[in-house]
């Protein structure tokens, strides 16, 4: 009697654990739909003419009309090639400002014993959480006077002092990077300097990449700050470009919105399913240390 | 040993030059600029010089008796607490699905990846994305809702406030959900395996071991992560601003949008701008003093659970 109890119970257990299983697996599927749908609805858009479109706004196969909607597209102001260049440079170089010297700060964080070392690490924790908005005025003003407004410069230099950067450096390399090897490159009359560049950097090369691919998007989508000080179309970044796709010269124009927008968001969906493992990655080692 | 480091220390200072003096150039001076700002009658396209007010006060009381600054203000915290309560809901229940150690979950690696997906693209291009979907006449999601027979004629969604301020959470939900699983789900993994096995022992269900084990267990990072919402939150501009340009009727306007409108269109109130900057920023600061202390015990607890169950984790992995 009591183990057909068991068994029964057992069974309605597992009755119940498919069940659970079932609702699961249809959340998670109907949430990976809701991840696509905007971006394949986005993409086959841009294949198709703004009639197709006014007719039915949904489809799910693409049509053929995409090299009439970039004729169109790039018969106005909006500049793919312009936008991907000073992207391009901006992420680069403010990314490599950014991991270079923030390693090198928490370097001297953690190699060296000095007297301010404990509070302005306690500095960089305070500062950490500050977003460039509520200091863009006296930013702008401050460019503006020394009239480098529109100079790439001003975008890039800034990341050097990444604080929340050299705070996960840090965390990174305090079990990594053993004195022992700092101490017996000295012995063998290697200068500080070196030792950094040849030793601690290469030691350091996976949080570096993590932060690396972080620090490259968030620049790359930047809005606010480019938005703010670049008024040369020359120098417009992706976003602002995207931006223009607002304006009342595509009002009509579709396929033209939805191709532009394809073209600025089709390369971040490629390079984030190459890299995913790794960005993924990235975010939770990124939770457990900060 | 003691005696090398102190001849060292002078490189401790050598290399935190770069980043001391990028701080003092791009942020502290920026800082202490937009805060003088605040106090002056800076205003007009390209003016950089500025008197002190009589009234030093003056754009701070202007700031918060502007009906619309404070609407910003509403709309901004409205706008957050939509995203964040729905936000951090399905982010735990996927967290307490995918980290299930009875029922194991197939496919995890390739959900998280879909979910995450939406954070990492541009939210600019978003923006105008979600703008092209609900367009009127035709749009997806007005094409969507007639071939389901939910509605009869073309839906103007972009003109009703309350649907205007919804969709913006929801693409703030919908851009954060995948993020904010994935750092849970981490803090969750981080929990020793012995804790749960002893729940087992005990017989405590899925639900009681989520409510009694799990959530205490990342509590802090689970403030963490409610902080870090927050101010980001309160900086929403990418889609506000480009999504209705804080319009159907300033329904969508946030602060970050007001600022911007203040300070770089119409007459350029640097002044106004900066005073509202300031407002926002001693809110930030407040809130980041509360981070700081959290993410030092933090750091504290972590060490001291490190030195405590790194053996016995392993353990209980190869005995699982």
């Amino acid at each position: 009697m009591r183990e057909a109890v068991a068994v029964k119970e057992k069974q309605t257990n597992k009755a119940h654990g498919i069940a659970m299983k079932v609702v699961i697996y249809v959340v998670c599927i109907l949430l990976a739909i809701l991840s696509i749908m905007p971006f394949w609805i986005m993409i086959v858009n841009s294949t198709r003419s703004t009639t197709e479109i006014q007719q039915h706004a949904i489809s799910l196969l693409p049509s053929t009309y995409m090299m009439n909607n970039l004729s169109i597209l790039l018969g106005k102001s909006f500049n793919p090639a312009i936008g991907f260049l000073n992207s391009g440079i901006i992420s680069i170089f403010s990314t490599l400002c950014a991991v270079y010297f923030s390693t090198m700060t928490a370097y001297g964080l953690i190699v060296y014993d000095w007297k301010l070392k404990k509070p302005f690490f306690s500095f960089i924790l305070a500062v950490m959480m500050i977003p460039a908005q509520v200091t863009m005025i006296g930013f702008y003003q401050m460019v503006y006077k020394i009239g480098m407004t529109n100079n790439l410069l001003m975008l890039i230099l800034p990341a050097i002092a990444s604080p929340s950067m050299v705070f996960f450096m840090r965390q990174y390399m305090y079990p990594a990077l053993s004195m022992e090897i700092v101490q017996s490159a000295r012995i063998d009359g290697a200068k500080e300097f070196r030792i950094f560049n040849e030793i601690a950097l290469p030691i350091m090369k996976p949080a570096i990449a993590t932060q690396a691919i972080f620090s490259f998007v968030s620049s790359w989508n930047n809005l606010f700050t480019p938005l703010v000080l670049l008024t040369d179309q020359d120098k417009y970044t992706m976003p602002i470009m995207v931006s223009l796709l607002r304006g009342d010269i595509y009002k009509t124009e579709y396929g033209s919105v939805y191709l532009g927008l394809t073209l600025t968001v089709l390369p971040l969906i490629i390079v984030y399913f190459v890299l995913s493992k790794y960005i993924i990655a990235g975010v939770a080692l990124g939770s457990v240390k900060g | 040993m003691n005696k090398k480091k102190v001849r060292y220390a002078k490189y401790g200072y050598f290399f935190c030059i770069p980043f001391t003096v990028a701080f003092l150039i791009f942020s502290l001076y920026p800082i202490i600029y937009t805060a003088v700002i605040g106090f002056t009658d800076l205003k007009g396209l390209g003016m950089t010089d500025f008197h002190l007010l009589e009234d030093p006060l003056r754009n701070f009381k202007t700031i918060l008796a502007n009906p619309s600054f404070r609407e910003a203000f509403g709309n901004t915290v409205v706008i957050w607490i939509a995203n964040f309560i729905p936000q951090i809901a399905l982010a735990l229940l996927l967290t307490a699905w995918f980290t299930d150690r009875r029922s194991k979950i197939k496919g995890q690696g390739i959900f998280k990846v879909l979910f995450y997906m939406p954070n990492i693209i541009t939210a600019a291009s978003i923006a105008i994305l979600f703008k092209a979907l609900f367009e009127y006449p035709m749009s997806p999601m007005n094409d969507l809702f007639m071939s389901l027979g939910l509605i009869d004629e073309p839906f103007q969604f972009l003109m009703n406030k309350g649907i205007a301020r919804a969709i913006v959470a929801f693409i703030q939900f919908w851009m954060w959900y995948g993020y904010t699983m994935v750092i849970l789900i981490s803090g969750v993994l981080g929990i020793s395996p012995e804790i749960f096995e002893a729940a087992e022992v005990d017989g405590a269900n899925k639900i009681q071991t989520f409510f009694l084990i799990t959530l205490p267990n990342i509590k802090t990072i689970l403030l963490f992560t409610l902080v870090t919402s927050l101010i980001g939150g309160l900086n929403m501009f990418d889609i506000p601003k480009l999504f209705l340009l804080g319009g159907p009727d300033n329904a969508t306007l946030t602060t970050s949008v007001f600022i911007y409108n203040q300070a770089f269109s119409g007459s350029y109130m640097y002044n106004r701008a900066a005073a509202a900057s300031m407002i926002m920023f001693v809110i930030i600061c407040i809130l980041s003093a509360f981070t700081f202390f959290l993410m030092r015990d933090k750091d504290d607890e972590k060490r001291a659970k490190r030195n405590f169950v790194a053996k016995p984790s392993k353990e209980g992995e190869t005995a699982k």
